[in-house]
């Protein structure tokens, strides 16, 4: 089972991010599920999010503590949450940074999601889009297939920009 | 189809291949996407439908009375607070023999103000004469809400249902659905004591002391014809769709030693803490108690039992412990997890096993228990 840990703020995407991701797994053909956390949430409070995916049915229900792979979609949460807690000895983290951040103890990639949402104008109520390029990044780094995730971006959002966007990420991010 | 979803798109896919002629409800906190759902099928055309948005809960259980008594399908979705408002309501809809089915995310009740996961408020309905059944996935959301219209109305039933899905931890998580052609799996529906204007009769008159204990045990009677109807309707079910249920969902209990008793999602995870503590070679096994009402006779002989009641009856106990004793005569190790919400893991599933006390009671996280 590959379980992955969404950090973002509320009202950047993180839980569309993890129902996009679940459904691009489920795509591929694999098991997959989301689950948010819902908390006494507002707009701008860091929030988090959880992804299974596995070839088998998945019957955990209760949050990740040990995840496989953190995506942190607004770094500035980092002052204050540690996004790194529970991470798999060996496992990996992608930011939303223009730039390499260190005291990563695993894998850690960055890709610039907020420039590529603001290049492709994905902006909602003043906020970039992030949910729908981090699928691309996600695709990038082999958790979900590129066409699947382009799919499971046709399958809840009309707008080609989105599918730009991710593939955009897709280009950008290195491995 | 195959698809994914969360459990309140999976309940309001099921209802709208159930086609109800009416549905009824409060839209405010803490209604679900059911309804939201639900008022789109029929905005769109999806769904024809006659959806009532009414002014609370009580009243919402009161349009459906009156629709089902007038002759056809009614169904309805609330959770906690809105469950407890419409209490009045929900003894009516049974002792009137209305066959309505509705949908409550059980989550825990105020004060302190709390959305998630608890069985509490359902359990509060416990002796109102409904029909409960208990989910543990999205599948079996959609599954048990579709086959619920057939269970409730079964001449031999006629009594309302209450599909019981976990507050976020299932209503609001996403997970494969499949949505099938349902066909003539449901029939018309059919209530013998509809309103007839061509044959007026008079509805929830005084009845006297002579009459009215008649009118409860007809009310027992049918609870208890049910358990076939719902294992009738279960086999149907699986030979047209191929998803088998039963009234509880067993893993590796055959040779079992200790068996885990939990509803809901908790019941889901238990499988993954038997596989845990398998491995350690404890001979471990989960019962998933999916009906609450009727009852289910349980075979428990010769285990050891640990129940995990996610409610609690104050002055009391678990309210499953207590049902699990009552019924089987097993004394249990009563765990009450998952209160609120309250994070409870496989892990800590399999510790409650490893540490069990038969016939006594532990609250997980509170440490100077009894």
């Amino acid at each position: 089972m590959y379980e992955i840990r969404i950090h973002s703020r509320g009202g950047q995407g993180g839980v569309t991010a993890a129902k996009l991701l679940a459904l691009a797994a489920f795509r591929d053909g694999k098991y997959a599920t989301a689950c948010p956390f819902y908390g006494a949430e507002r707009r701008g409070a860091p929030v988090v999010s959880f992804v299974r995916i596995d070839d088998q049915p998945i019957k955990i229900y209760s949050q990740i503590h040990e995840p496989d792979l953190v995506i942190v979609l607004d770094t500035s949460i980092m002052d204050v949450v540690d996004v790194l807690q529970g991470l798999k000895s060996g496992g990996t983290v992608l930011l939303n940074s223009a730039h390499a951040i260190a005291g990563c103890n695993g894998t850690c990639r960055h890709v610039d999601l907020t420039g590529i949402a603001l290049a492709e104008n994905l902006v909602v109520a003043g906020s970039p889009i992030l949910n729908t390029p981090v699928l691309g990044a996600l695709a990038k780094m082999d958790i979900v297939t590129l066409p699947s995730a382009e799919q499971a971006i046709r399958e809840m959002f009309a707008d080609e920009r989105n599918v730009k966007a991710a593939e955009a990420a897709y280009e950008e991010l290195k491995v | 189809m195959l698809t994914i979803g969360t459990g309140n798109k999976a309940v309001a896919a099921a209802v709208k291949a159930a086609k109800p002629g009416v549905v009824a409800a409060y839209p405010i906190t803490p209604q679900t996407e059911i309804v939201e759902q639900l008022a789109e099928y029929v905005t769109t055309g999806e769904l024809e439908s006659r959806y009532i948005p009414v002014e609370s809960e009580h009243s919402a259980m009161a349009a459906c009375i009156g629709a089902s008594a007038g002759g056809v399908r009614t169904f309805t979705a609330t959770s906690s607070h809105g469950l407890l408002y419409m209490h009045e309501m929900v003894h009516w809809a049974a002792g009137a023999r209305l066959p309505i089915v509705m949908a409550n995310v059980n989550r825990a009740l105020g004060p302190g103000w709390n959305t998630w996961a608890e069985h509490t408020d359902a359990f509060s309905q416990r002796d109102t004469g409904w029909l409960q059944v208990f989910v543990g996935t999205v599948q079996e959301a959609y599954d048990a809400t579709l086959m619920a219209f057939k269970i409730a109305e079964d001449e031999r039933v006629l009594l309302p249902v209450m599909v019981n899905l976990d507050g976020f931890t299932l209503s609001h998580i996403m997970q494969s659905l499949e949505t099938v052609e349902i066909g003539d799996f449901l029939p018309a529906y059919h209530l013998p004591h509809a309103i007839d204007t061509e044959n007026p009769c008079v509805y929830g008159p005084m009845t006297g002391p002579a009459d009215y204990f008649r009118f409860r045990w007809d009310i027992e009677r049918s609870m208890r014809d049910a358990k076939g109807v719902i294992a009738d309707v279960e086999r149907e079910f699986a030979e047209r769709f191929g998803r088998s249920y039963g009234p509880t969902e067993d893993y590796r209990c055959e040779d079992a030693d200790v068996i885990v008793v939990a509803m809901g999602t908790l019941g889901k995870e238990a499988e993954v803490a038997v596989d845990r503590l398998r491995d350690e070679g404890i001979k471990a096994g989960s019962m998933r108690l999916r009906w609450f009402r009727p009852f289910p006779d349980l075979d428990l002989s010769g285990r050891e039992v640990v129940v995990i009641d996610r409610d609690y009856s104050f002055g009391f106990g678990g309210v499953v412990a207590h049902s699990i004793r009552s019924k089987t005569g097993i004394v249990p190790y009563s765990v009450i997890a998952g209160l609120g919400g309250q994070e409870v893991t496989y892990n800590d599933i399999a510790d409650f096993v490893r540490n069990r006390h038969p016939g006594e009671e532990t609250w997980f996280g509170v440490s100077d228990h009894v």
